[in-house]
């Protein structure tokens, strides 16, 4: 269970730090150039945070109590493998999530 | 018949972004699916996508409350995701800088993927366009987008409680983020980086207050970027 008012300040507080990241260079920096090695870092913070939070997810998913899982295994195989094949979001979900069913229903 | 008129700003930003729609709804259906399943009241659900409009942040917070992370590590982690929303700034900035402050705060209040993506592209497009015509564009790109994401997520606050467990909704979370990830892998840095990454989250798993993710991250923020000055030395970087 969520605390409360603690996911109030963490919305409140994710809105106006999106906000701020989003405001500081239009609002405050203008058209001054970033550092390059800052730009170089920056590049790849989509590219490491994602797949660092879902690592976990992917190998020792909450809802079989934390042990691996074929079906959840198979699924993510599978959506990654379309996702660096095909690059299509769309496509890629869906083949993940019949997998998922799928195997869910073969396996059990 | 005329030969067809060139088409506004307006019209052109509205016809950009309107094919994602496709991407933006499914996703916005399933956080607030996922929200409501975590305990979010329907209200609760609905302002946290309208105050932060920033899927995988939303994502990434929710799923580290849920965890029962402490709340400045989930905050930090939402905001970690969100640092791209920095470097979108940065390069609207050459274009949009010189609007009013009113206007530069809502076009920061909507820097979207989605918005930002289109925008880009047409700005370079339309070198001649004024800066009316500019900020014109930037919101017409939102205007197919950014309601359907408040909508999407209120129909999936709705009918969240009504999906049963077995259908595996707590995996929607990981498959979109991978299908989201996927495409990204452009150079062998960014695949260096998102191994890196991923490794040493599942080594980190034991680090406590889910610190290990942020660790992670930045560790394969630090590859990325010694991949890439690598790769540019060999002249393979594109």
């Amino acid at each position: 269970m969520i605390e409360r008012p603690e996911l109030w300040y963490v919305i409140a507080g994710l809105a106006a730090g999106s906000f701020l990241l989003r405001f500081t260079f239009l609002g405050l920096v203008g058209d001054r150039p970033l550092p390059e090695w800052l730009l170089r870092h920056l590049r790849y913070t989509a590219v490491a945070v994602l797949p660092a939070l879902i690592a976990p997810m992917i190998i020792w998913p909450a809802a079989t109590g934390g042990s691996f899982d074929l079906p959840r295994g198979l699924a993510a195989l599978v959506t990654l493998a379309a996702g660096l094949w095909l690059r299509n979001i769309l496509i890629s979900i869906t083949a993940g999530a019949a997998t998922l069913y799928l195997a869910l229903y073969i396996l059990g | 018949m005329r030969a067809t008129t060139p088409k506004t700003p307006l019209h052109q930003g509205i016809r950009d972004a309107a094919p994602f729609i496709l991407v933006v709804s499914p996703f916005a259906l399933v956080f607030g699916v996922i929200a409501t399943e975590a305990g979010l009241s329907i209200a609760e659900t609905l302002l946290f996508s309208i105050a932060v409009i920033a899927g995988a942040a939303q994502f990434t917070t929710l799923q580290l409350l849920t965890e029962n992370a402490p709340a400045v590590i989930a905050l930090l982690s939402g905001l970690a995701v969100n640092l791209r929303m920095a470097m979108y700034s940065a390069s609207l900035t050459p274009h949009l800088g010189a609007a009013p402050l009113w206007q530069r705060a809502l076009v920061a209040y909507l820097t979207v993927d989605q918005s930002y993506a289109c925008s880009v592209a047409a700005f370079e497009r339309n070198p001649g366009w004024s800066l009316r015509e500019r900020t014109t564009y930037f919101f017409a790109t939102c205007i197919p987008v950014i309601p359907m994401w408040y909508l999407m997520t209120l129909l999936g606050a709705l009918i969240g409680e009504s999906i049963p467990e077995s259908a595996a909704l707590d995996f929607a979370v990981p498959i979109t983020f991978l299908a989201i990830i996927a495409p990204m892998m452009r150079t062998p840095a960014h695949l260096a980086a998102a191994l890196v990454a991923s490794l040493s989250a599942l080594a980190l798993t034991w680090v406590p207050f889910n610190l290990g993710l942020i660790i992670a991250a930045s560790l394969g923020m630090i590859t990325g970027a010694q991949a890439e000055l690598m790769l540019t030395k060999r002249g393979l970087f594109q």
